[in-house]
């Protein structure tokens, strides 16, 4: 099948995600809810004097992001099992890898709605210069959520015709989200800190051969994830 | 125009397909009789390549795109409306929803509510609809008529003489024979994963096919 076929139907398929996500708002309003009492819990847990707000704040930011974006990406094949409307996409003429980039596409959205309420959220809390430095953290953002999304869409994928599902998912994830995570919040540090891009430029790269790496490899395996 | 060769399939220590063989040819309707738990669904979606069986074959002229499904689950979205449903899967059929779709199934009233909005009968109607949006010459149907109403069941079974009578070829499996033998040109009955019968309906009618059924699942 043509490329341009593969991301035409893919487009469908998030499309249509995005679409059922904008009716029901079930899903990105919970994430989103949990996001602020994460970020309000840890505002009032901390103790400021111990440890500088700079230093705190990248790892309560990848933290909540963690499990926010677990929350979006256990939706993400429940929904089409509602009505077995996965075997219907199953059944349909279609590139199998085009339904993977379909998910992947709308948990991207769907993420990247939860970032944009929690970036300005943790500024707030935790007063860190976020404004400043606004380009680098939104590359850096962008490029560790690729990686992890396009795991846990595979993985979501894998986990949602079992019986713990729910519970499965993040047992399987969080161990493939170990390095982009830590490369994430020890850039995030960095540019919270003001220092110079040259000194994230090592994370960064890795971050994107990462995602190069099991996006590609997601491509390749989602077919025999979904065959019953 | 669909073959079933020498089909076997486990799951687990469940034998689930057990040897089996036919061919459908365009006008016929093969219906399927079995108990819960007989392979039936196994079979249909070994026919429609949802599971790959672990001996045998099967294959249907024009692979995935030739086929239209109908389960007692529609495969729809609630959340979506008709309108909205019908567009998603045409999209991936890379057909536009035929304009005489929805007047022939009485759908042009609830294009634009929500599937959830619709009551049982309704929702299997689009989901007919949704079957038949590319035109399928084979549909595979299971349990279509579980929770249809008397007019439902009957516009149905008008729906799928028309699709046989315009050459096109049916694969229907139920535990209920008294619905499914007036469709069919060709009877199997099956237990355990095997048919334990397959031969053309003759005539025979649901009061002959059940006393044959009874008797070959006893």
């Amino acid at each position: 099948m043509r490329s341009p076929d593969l991301l035409r139907h893919a487009w469908a398929v998030a499309s249509k995600d995005l679409l059922v996500e904008f009716r029901s708002r079930t899903a990105i309003l919970s994430a989103a809810v949990f996001v602020v009492l994460v970020l309000v819990v840890f505002n009032f847990g901390r103790d400021p004097t111990a440890i500088s707000n700079v230093d705190l704040a990248p790892s309560i930011l990848w933290v909540t992001f963690t499990f926010a974006a677990i929350l979006a990406l256990n939706r993400a094949f429940q929904l089409e099992l509602e009505n077995q409307a996965l075997d219907g996409l199953l059944l349909a003429p279609i590139e199998r890898s085009s339904i993977y980039v379909g998910k992947l596409i709308a948990n991207l959205v769907f993420v990247a709605t939860i970032e944009l309420i929690g970036v300005p959220l943790l500024a707030l809390f935790f007063n860190v210069p976020v404004l400043s430095y606004l380009l680098p953290l939104g590359a850096l953002i962008a490029l560790a959520t690729i990686g992890f999304v396009a795991v846990g869409t595979l993985f979501s994928a894998m986990t949602v015709r079992t019986r713990f599902a729910e519970l499965l998912l993040p047992v399987l994830l969080l161990p493939f989200m170990i390095p982009p995570l830590s490369w994430a919040v020890l850039a995030t540090g960095r540019v919270l800190a003001g220092r110079p891009l040259s000194e994230i430029a090592g994370w960064l790269n890795m971050l994107a051969v990462y995602d190069i790496v099991f996006v590609t490899l997601a491509i390749f395996l989602f077919p025999a994830t979904v065959n019953e | 125009m669909l073959l079933a060769e020498g089909l076997r399939h486990r799951f687990g220590a469940i034998r689930a397909l057990d040897d089996v063989s036919f061919t459908v040819q365009p006008g016929q309707t093969l219906a399927v009789f079995g108990p819960n738990g007989a392979g039936k669904t196994t079979l249909l979606k070994v026919l429609a390549g949802l599971i790959q069986p672990q001996h045998g074959r099967a294959a249907v002229d024009g692979g995935r795109r030739a086929i239209g499904w109908i389960g007692h689950q529609p495969q729809l979205y609630g959340q979506l409306t008709v309108r909205e449903n019908l567009r998603f899967w045409a999209t991936l059929y890379d057909v536009q929803v035929p304009g005489d779709l929805l007047p022939r199934l009485g759908l042009e009233a609830h294009v634009d509510r929500p599937v959830r909005a619709l009551s049982r009968g309704l929702v299997q109607r689009v989901a007919i609809a949704r079957a038949l949006v590319h035109d399928p010459p084979v549909l595979l149907l299971d349990e279509p008529f579980t929770g249809l109403d008397r007019v439902a069941a009957e516009a149905l079974s008008r729906l799928l003489a028309e699709h046989a009578a315009a050459g096109r070829a049916s694969v229907l499996v139920t535990h209920n024979v008294e619905e499914g033998t007036g469709l069919a040109t060709d009877i199997a009955f099956m237990r355990a994963g095997r048919f334990v019968h397959l031969a053309p309906r003759a005539g025979r009618g649901a009061e002959q096919v059940s006393e044959d059924y009874r008797n070959a699942i006893a």
